[in-house]
């Protein structure tokens, strides 16, 4: 067991597919909703406290050793976007193939056989770091991380944003990322007791409706 | 890496020569180069010369469109259940080198869905010269430029025209349009290769992608062997 797995985890080039993706940024550029770096740390925080508390926590969940399948399923029931769901799925899959190779162990084993088409990216995140003989507050740390610096570095490539702009705005989420990881852990706590519908199931509406609307685009540099 | 020699169920990696079930899997060939020198050309000149002899497949990586997919679907090379496109968030290089994880997706999905397969080709979004496919993700790779690019390209050199399985200098009807001194470029192509082959093409001409698809049949009775 060491802790500098989490490093590994959480590197921005563990090859799990992300740097495909913006989280909801390229679709809100579009609509001129980010325009600078202010505008990023707004819209950031939006998805930390809402998609990125429910993937924190479902992570968290995860990572104690919640049922991954009733896990996948309360996340459909908190992603209204089919767009969004798929997109989960694909990263999941995407995930577990770089946690299988990097912390191999039968229960990542048994996760690909029960969702050979992916299951929700921040379940199987829980899992990976649970593999990776990390905790419950690690699982939500990366997801919740994960929930913004995709945003962050997608919307340096879209607009061309100065980069340590972008940095300086991971940076002053920090603290409050701090909080909501807390929240999320809770959450978790709560949930292995009483059951995944404990697990907060906040929802940023105009990030699902976005998430549709850019899905349907003839041209776009993201997959999500 | 073989994994699955300790664990069971699918496999983890797929840089494995054996498929799940224990058969061989496809034979995989990466197509780059830089915008515009031919890749999807090739490709769709390709299948249609391979397609009656093997069982194919095409994987596009297009930078912000599906062009390339509709371009070979449009074209009817093949039937549009064994094209796949791939998205690679701005980052051609990325989806065929650093994180490959999509486009393993993509190429084991074409297997299940319309296999056995016995070569699939991964076309990379066009990009620059340093942009190669990783050893996870291919079993060999061709690089394409064009004499339009510039007839220093080969001199210039980089890990594409360097190290590539095979370089293509396409477009050589155009060379007298351009002012591109083709034996140059061979000649500089052989210095930077030493014995790695080159083809010099024009899609346009007679033989078309003939030495191409010769090359690409003697890596799959390689494979095969
Ligand atoms: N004259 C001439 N034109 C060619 C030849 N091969 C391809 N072209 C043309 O060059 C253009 C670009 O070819 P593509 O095959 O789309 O190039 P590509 O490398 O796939 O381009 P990207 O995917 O955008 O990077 C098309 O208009 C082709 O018809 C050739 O041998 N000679
Ligand atoms: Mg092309």
């Amino acid at each position: 067991m060491t802790h500098a797995a989490l490093l590994v985890l959480a590197d921005g080039r563990f090859p799990a597919g992300g740097h495909a993706h913006s989280g909801g940024a390229e679709a809100a550029v579009k609509a001129g909703r980010i325009t600078c770096a202010a505008d990023l740390e707004d819209f950031c925080r939006g998805r930390l406290h809402t998609a990125g508390l429910v993937a924190g926590a479902l992570a968290a969940a995860a990572a104690l050793g919640l049922d991954p399948r009733e896990l996948d399923a309360a996340a459909d029931a908190r992603t209204p976007s089919p767009a969004l769901r798929l997109a989960a799925r694909r990263l999941g899959r995407q995930l577990l193939r770089a946690a299988r190779a990097s912390w191999p162990c039968a229960e990542l084993d048994e996760l690909a056989r029960w969702f050979p088409k992916g299951a929700h990216q921040p379940v199987v995140l829980g899992l990976t770091a649970r593999a990776a003989g990390l905790g419950a507050p690690d699982a939500a740390y990366c997801a919740l991380y994960e929930s913004v610096s995709g945003p962050a570095t997608a919307t340096v490539r879209l607009l061309s944003l100065d980069p340590f702009d972008a940095t300086g705005v991971l940076a002053r989420l920090a603290p409050e990322l701090d909080e909501v990881a807390r929240a999320a852990v809770e959450a978790a706590g709560a949930a292995a007791g009483e059951g995944p519908q404990a697990l907060p199931a906040a929802s940023g509406p105009l990030l699902e409706i976005m998430a549709e609307a850019h899905a349907a685009w003839p041209a776009r540099l993201f997959a999500s | 890496m073989h994994l699955d020699h300790t664990h069971h169920g699918p496999a983890a990696v797929s840089a494995d020569a054996h498929r799940p079930d224990g058969t061989r899997r496809a034979l995989r060939v990466g197509l780059g180069g830089p915008v515009g020198s031919g890749k999807t050309a090739t490709v769709a000149a390709l299948c249609r010369e391979l397609r009656d002899e093997l069982s194919l497949a095409v994987v596009t990586n297009d930078i912000y469109t599906r062009e390339d997919a509709e371009f070979l679907l449009r074209q009817a090379v093949l039937p549009p259940e064994r094209i796949t496109a791939v998205e690679t968030g701005a980052c051609p290089h990325t989806a065929i080198r650093d994180d490959i994880s999509a486009n393993l997706e993509a190429v084991e999905d074409l297997e299940d869905a319309v296999g056995p397969l016995d070569l699939i080709l991964v076309e990379s979004g066009g990009d620059n010269l340093t942009a190669t496919f990783s050893r996870g993700l291919v079993d060999a790779q061709i690089f394409v430029i064009d004499v339009a690019g510039g007839d220093d390209i080969p001199r210039k050199g980089g890990p594409g025209v360097t190290t590539a399985d095979l370089l293509i200098v396409n477009k050589t009807d155009l060379a007298p349009h351009v002012g591109s001194d083709l034996a140059r470029m061979a000649a500089d192509a052989k210095a930077q290769r030493a014995e790695l082959p080159v083809v010099l093409q024009s899609l346009r001409g007679e033989s078309g992608v003939a030495e191409v698809a010769a090359w690409v049949r003697a890596r799959l009775a390689a494979w095969t062997a």
